[in-house]
């Protein structure tokens, strides 16, 4: 400032003495974040859509299958395909609406920590995944059930505890695929388009490479993320499919991921 | 208080926010003014942490504002009215910053009342809502912590008269009450009103600062010089202070002849010595805001948003 600036003189202090508050503990910013994924029509709906989706694919399977595949695996299996869509989604807009609705304006003032913030949303998402997974394995166990009972055939069920537990973990890695997009893409529309174009677009160029380029099939199963994370819906993976899930994985999730939170933390929210 | 400390931001080549050093102190009504595009809403947004720095340093309260334990129980801020969910009701959104600050269920209700939102409003979606209610609403936000310091950007902007002056009869309250009050504007008059101190910003530089009374006296002198920055250092010499126009004029409160004598001794030419005409801050503003309209900055992103 290159004005000599005429001073001032200090005003009688009459600041009213108080003390320093306690710093915002995370339960509160739980609690808030998970306020905001129902507190909108939007988000409401789309919370309510995996239920809806849970029961219109276990009616479906009552309606359409044959007697013999009255099992619990097609009931889940129908149930399984609208919520790895669905939750993903949710995944993105927790984190993209403070950018696309410019909340972030307030959020990031009232706890200046993004890091938090954006924590609470990754715990939200995955709590309310994980939660809405069982919801629905267990509208599909209502499902089988009944519909054993209406056609008259035995309720078999097809799936152990650990087949569940992997179609969790593959649901949680395809939240975490969301999140990864919404942090480093930061706008609603974008991060959607981002993630059809990684769920969908990216396996056909992998398809196409593997079918006309040998040197690619040697290779494949260690730089394909979305088959590696497939095999968990159908399959035990063995110790090589599993680590060809942590090399995929470290590839097309951590890093992005990493770098999405970095540019969280640096960007200008405005 | 707020202390902004020799506080710049660059954006590639271009400076939105120019070695700018100033004071927002307690018990007083700060107003940050400056024609749009000045660098306003840039030092604002690096006050409350929302964009770094290149260099310098902003303190609320004596700490960093990412150092505040529960920064909206210290620091009342309103950025922009616009940026509220379109899908939220006014009364969801403080609830979130009633909830997020850790306050008391009732806070909510009686901010509602102090920004004269009725329950009908507070229960329609934020789309709904006219920038007026949203500026309520936004204040509210701010307001619902009870907190030392108020930050708001422009915030007069879209409330009717009887708004502007609800508002700044609430802001005159909160500061007589102890509080630091910085509120931006790009009118003058908006702010003469209200404000105690004046902050004036051009093209991200600070141009003018200290209290209404001064800037806005009708005595002293307005004196030319080839050398101004010698003559404001012989005039601070003894003990004058004076303030430098963006064309380069010096004002001060003392009588012409002395600033006569005073350049005379210094040995300092000058090429116009007179009384000032009175309306010196008001023609410094309108300079200000002729100069920012005649040059374009579309190549900066800050041109058109600050």
């Amino acid at each position: 400032m290159s004005a000599t600036t005429t001073p001032v003189e200090a005003v009688g202090s009459t600041r009213r003495t108080r003390s320093a508050p306690a710093p915002i503990p995370m339960t509160r910013l739980l609690d808030t974040e998970l306020r905001k994924m129902f507190d909108t029509r939007a988000g409401f709906w789309l919370m309510g859509s995996i239920g809806i989706a849970a029961v219109i694919a276990s009616v479906a399977t009552m309606l359409f299958a044959p007697d013999s595949a009255l099992t619990y695996e097609s009931f889940s299996t129908a149930i399984g395909f609208p919520i790895a869509v669905i939750l993903p989604m949710i995944a993105i807009l927790s984190v993209t609406g403070e950018w696309s609705q410019r909340t972030g304006l307030t959020t990031f003032t009232l706890v200046p920590s993004r890091g938090r913030v954006i924590a609470a949303k990754l715990l939200c998402t995955l709590g309310i995944g994980i939660a809405s997974m069982f919801v629905a394995m267990l509208i599909g166990a209502v499902g089988n059930v009944v519909g054993s009972a209406v056609n008259g055939v035995d309720t078999v069920w097809g799936l152990d505890a650990t087949q569940l537990a992997l179609i969790v973990l593959a649901n949680v890695l395809g939240m975490l695929v969301g999140f990864m997009l919404g942090v480093l893409i930061r706008s609603s529309a974008g991060a959607i388009v981002g993630y059809f174009v990684y769920s969908f677009m990216l396996p056909t160029v992998f398809g196409l490479l593997w079918t006309f380029q040998d040197w690619f099939r040697d290779v494949h199963g260690w730089v394909d993320f979305n088959s590696a994370s497939m095999v968990l819906f159908d399959d035990t993976p063995t110790g090589e499919q599993w680590a060809q899930l942590g090399v995929t994985g470290l590839i097309w999730l951590v890093i992005p991921t990493l770098i999405g939170l970095r540019l969280v933390m640096r960007s200008e929210v405005k | 208080m707020i202390t902004i400390d020799s506080l710049t931001r660059r954006y590639g080549g271009f400076t939105a926010v120019d070695d700018v050093t100033f004071t927002a102190r307690a018990g007083r009504v700060t107003g940050f003014l400056g024609p749009n595009g000045a660098g306003k809403s840039t030092t604002m947004r690096i006050m409350v942490g929302l964009t770094p720095p290149t260099s310098g340093t902003a303190e609320i309260l004596g700490r960093r504002f990412a150092e505040l334990p529960n920064p909206g129980r210290e620091v009342g801020v309103l950025l922009d009215a616009s940026a509220q969910h379109a899908g939220r009701t006014g009364r969801e959104i403080l609830t979130i910053a009633q909830r997020t600050m850790g306050l008391p269920k009732e806070s909510v209700e009686s901010t509602l009342a102090r920004v004269s939102l009725t329950d009908e409003e507070a229960d329609r979606r934020v789309r709904n809502y006219s920038l007026g209610m949203r500026q309520r609403l936004g204040i509210g936000t701010a307001l619902i912590g009870e907190p030392e310091v108020l930050i708001l950007d422009e915030p007069a902007n879209g409330l009717d008269p009887a708004g502007i002056r609800w508002m700044r009869d609430l802001l005159r309250r909160f500061a007589d009450d102890g509080g630091t009050v910085l509120l931006s504007s790009h009118l003058l008059h908006e702010i003469e009103v209200i404000a105690d101190d004046l902050v004036v910003i051009g093209q991200g530089r600070i141009v003018a600062q200290g209290s209404k009374a001064e800037l806005l006296a009708a005595a002293g002198t307005l004196v030319r010089t080839v050398d101004p920055a010698g003559l404001a250092r012989a005039l601070d010499h003894e003990n004058i202070t004076s303030v430098r126009n963006p064309d380069g004029a010096l004002r001060t409160d003392a009588d012409p002849a002395l600033v006569g004598r005073i350049a005379l001794e210094a040995r300092i030419a000058l090429t116009e010595l007179r009384a000032a005409d009175g309306a010196g801050l008001e023609e410094m503003f309108l300079e200000l805001t002729a100069a920012s309209q005649r040059e374009t900055h579309l190549d900066h992103p800050e041109g058109a948003a600050a």
